[in-house]
């Protein structure tokens, strides 16, 4: 067998090898965790900064903001305004003096922020954490194999990732700033700097997304391979655990969705720097707007399910573990991801109904848009069977499992109001689908990653984090999360505009101030609250408490490898499977937990 | 949560209402019923000495049903909304002959009115120009010919639950009938590029009287 061989393959290697250009599937599922982390503080500090903007509208933010003093009277009195004082003697227009001068967010810089925030945390946060950290760690160890299918190309998918977020940081720095026609870059605002006055900004944004789908590409390629071919002996496909089931329909969905946006890029990248007209639309003829949402969209809506499903499948992990029980319809389970992933395909429409596109078409997106609460409900009511008559143990990863169900419960609800066509053409655009958007991103795929990351913590790191620290996160997090996006469907209802940097210019928006102001408040809490995970992240990597090797008494094969799991993950030939993956307090049985490779004594009980 | 919605003043604002109030109620009960039987599970099969959980694998009866329950559900919200849906944006539904035309255009960052005067021909010497202002005369019929010079904008009333973009070089036509005089704002709900923000027009709807007087000013003859 090849898989000694493989084994004997111990040699030691050099510093740079094993931490920076590794091979290991492991540790680039680790550097795509750290990468994601650090970009997630950038994502979120970018949205505090327009928060401020949206609570005390031309208002100097805290710290570097100037004094009341002097922007009236130029009488300067504290440390800011020496700043300030400085900035405005020298000829040449820095940065802060061009984008907030005196420390006020100009509106320009306002749409360059939200721009970035929705960029940074959809490209590279959650799908980085979600598909590259967890993909990674996860696919070898859980299916029983020794690295990925192609290891070079998984160091060069995390390498072009890094590439990608240094392009996406310079276009910060650029002169006409960064993008600043949204996330979604709606043509023509996008494809012709006149209309922004964003030159090259915008051209590295496409670029750095370019690049980003070529490591999603490398990525999901070596994931579907290793997927099909790789598994231990005995792992037929319906005993995968449904975390890996999860990653390998986004595989799909990515290989098949990233190249539409690559075209879209490159096409616009034409526009902007060639002077064709794919997307914009002159009186001689030339190219359509709505061509780019399309595009777009046809990959976006996929897009949105990559970053949900791997959630899906952490949180389908997790609370059997902790509920000690099966999970509840494990094919449908498999089914309704499939489902999801299907219909993912034929929706996109509905970012789309008041597009000008043809309202019949309309008529047939409302529909299939509609028919995606049935497998999201199968999931939920799945999730509450496992939990049903469980022994529920409520540890950190569990608790952020159930605030995962929870706040899936209310993202999905509120899908349904958007998915209505007439209803949608009063809340499009308005603060109700930030509210949606966020409820499933961060209410559902962030708090499956928080339970991820705490949960598997021990295997990857070989200590636990500290679980009071864990604890204070989850609730301060949970609390302020609910406090910053659930008046946003009011704001919505009201309908206040998303993408406006002072509400204050709107009469029928003014009465909203307090409700934006309380919104600002939480948020700035839920940001400081991120700052314990991560302390206690980094701090736990060398203090925290040592873990054994199977420290929550689960089933799947990554806690057959040792702790911290070598080179070749498992010691002596990879395992042989011999049931599903979760069977928990089955009858007759001492232990409650009965693992994987466990041979079968008894008639067969779960899987295939 | 509905007592938020601004008060409603177009002829088929009040069908966009009642689904609204139809889904909220639905979702309501739902949520209440999946959050309230979660947290009694929490409760009850939290985790006690001495107690193992109880095997339980699934249930294709349980699977079918939920499926089935839902599946009727959506089924049945869309089939309510296609009517309204059409009533709104289907050129075809509209009601024909309106009693106003107007152009709409869109540009950076300001909505251009133009009204097509006594020939009611839009591209003639007496059309007339206006700035951010629509002036409509109540419960009566009105087309806007929606487009726009430069990007996409997106005509907001939130009064008239009507939201529709406006696209560069594409002309669609949007109808609305408002019941209830006033002066109501018309955000720009597209991002437009910096001054999206404050982009922002005034529907004037007046009684046939003052409209009929508007118009007479404007075009003495």
């Amino acid at each position: 067998m090849h898989d000694n061989e493989h084994a004997s393959h111990h040699h030691e290697e050099s510093f740079i090898s094993k931490y920076i250009f590794s091979l290991d599937h492991k540790t680039i599922g680790k550097q795509f965790l750290i990468y994601g982390l650090i970009m997630f503080f950038v994502g979120g500090g970018l949205a505090l900064l327009f928060r401020w903007q949206l609570a005390y509208p031309e208002r100097p933010v805290p710290i570097i903001g100037a004094s009341e003093k002097y922007m009236e009277e130029g009488e300067v009195t504290t440390g800011a305004d020496k700043m300030w004082e400085r900035i405005y003697e020298t000829d040449e227009e820095e940065w802060l003096e061009v984008n907030m001068p005196n420390g006020v967010i100009e509106p320009a810089f306002y749409n360059m922020l939200f721009t970035m925030h929705a960029t940074i945390m959809v490209f590279f946060v959650v799908v980085p954490i979600l598909v590259g950290a967890f993909g990674n760690f996860l696919i070898p160890l859980m299916i029983g194999t020794r690295d990925m299918a192609f290891p070079i190309l998984n160091m060069l998918s995390f390498w072009l990732a890094v590439l990608a977020a240094i392009i996406m940081a310079i276009g910060f720095f650029v002169p006409g700033g960064h993008a600043a026609a949204g996330w979604t870059g709606y043509a023509p605002l996008s494809a012709d700097p006149q209309w922004t006055g964003v030159d090259w900004g915008q051209n590295l944004w496409a670029i750095s997304l370019l690049i980003q789908g070529f490591s999603s590409l490398v990525g999901s390629i070596n994931y579907i391979t290793t997927i099909i071919n790789m598994r231990a002996p005995g792992m037929t496909l319906f005993r995968m655990p449904l975390v890996i089931w999860s990653l390998f329909i986004v595989a799909i969905l990515l290989l098949l969705a990233f190249p539409v946006l690559s075209s879209a890029l490159a096409l616009l990248i034409f526009d902007r720097l060639a002077g064709t007209t794919f997307f914009t639309a002159t009186a001689e003829g030339g190219g359509d707007p709505l061509l780019w949402q399309h595009l777009f969209w046809f990959f976006g809506h996929p897009e949105v399910y990559v970053l949900i499903l791997p959630g899906m499948g952490i949180a389908s992990e997790l609370i059997p573990v902790f509920s000690r029980k099966p999970i509840f319809g494990y094919r449908s389970m498999v089914y309704a991801m499939i489902a999801i992933a299907f219909l993912g395909w034929i929706v996109w429409g509905h970012h789309m109904f008041q597009s000008g596109m043809q309202p019949t078409l309309g008529s047939a997106f409302m529909m299939t848009t509609m028919l995606i609460a049935v497998p999201s409900a199968i999931k939920t009511f799945n999730w509450l069977g496992t939990m049903y008559k469980g022994s529920i143990q409520f540890t950190s990863p569990m608790l952020h499992s159930i605030a995962f169900v929870s706040m899936f419960v209310i993202g999905g609800l509120s899908g349904i109001y958007m998915a209505n066509a007439p209803v949608d053409g009063f809340i499009h655009d308005t603060y109700y689908i930030v509210a949606h958007i966020h409820y499933v991103v961060f209410g559902g795929s962030l708090f499956a990653i928080f339970g991820g990351i705490i949960f598997w913590f021990p295997k990857m790191y070989g200590r636990h984090m500290n679980d009071v620290l864990n604890k204070i996160h989850f609730w301060l997090t949970f609390v302020a999360f609910n406090c910053t996006f659930f008046p946003m469907h009011i704001l919505g209802v009201g309908g206040h505009m998303r993408r406006i940097s002072n509400p204050m210019q709107y009469e029928f928006l003014q009465g909203f101030q307090g409700m934006n102001i309380f919104i600002t408040m939480s948020a700035f809490t839920l940001g400081a609250a991120q700052l314990i995970l991560v302390f206690n992240f980094f701090w736990s990597m060398s203090r925290g408490k040592v873990a054994e090797k199977n420290p929550w008494h689960v089933n799947t094969l990554e806690w057959e490898a040792p702790t911290p799991v070598p080179h070749g993950n498992f010691v002596g030939p990879v395992p042989t499977v011999y049931r599903g993956p979760y069977e928990y307090s089955v009858p007759g049985e001492e232990s409650d937990w009965i693992p994987q490779v466990q041979p079968e004594h008894a008639p067969a009980t779960g899987g295939d | 949560m509905l007592q938020w919605l601004p008060e409603n003043i177009s002829t088929f604002g009040q069908g966009v209402d009642n689904i609204f109030h139809i889904i909220y109620y639905i979702t309501l009960v739902v949520f209440i019923l999946v959050m309230g039987t979660l947290i009694i599970f929490l409760i009850k099969y939290r985790h006690q000495a001495g107690q193992k959980a109880t095997y339980i694998e699934g249930s294709t009866t349980l699977e079918i049903v939920w499926t089935a329950a839902t599946t009727v559900i959506v089924f049945g919200l869309a089939m309510l909304s296609y009517p309204q849906w059409n009533q709104i944006k289907s050129p075809n539904e509209f009601p024909a002959n309106p009693d106003v035309l107007v152009q709409v255009s869109g540009k950076q960052f300001n909505w251009d009115m133009t009204y097509p005067g006594p020939d009611n021909e839009l591209g003639t010497d007496d059309d007339l120009e206006l700035e951010n202002e629509l002036h409509v005369p109540v419960n009566a019929v009105v087309h806007i010919r929606l487009t726009a010079e430069d990007v996409i904008h997106s005509f907001f009333v939130p009064q008239l639950r009507l939201k529709q973009d406006a696209l560069p070089n594409r002309f669609i036509n949007v109808w609305f009938e408002a019941t209830k005089t006033g002066r109501y704002e018309i955000p720009c709900a597209e991002l437009c590029g910096f001054g999206h923000s404050g982009m922002l027009g005034y529907l004037n709807v007046h009684s046939q009287a003052d409209y009929d007087a508007w118009v007479k000013e404007r075009w003495p003859q």
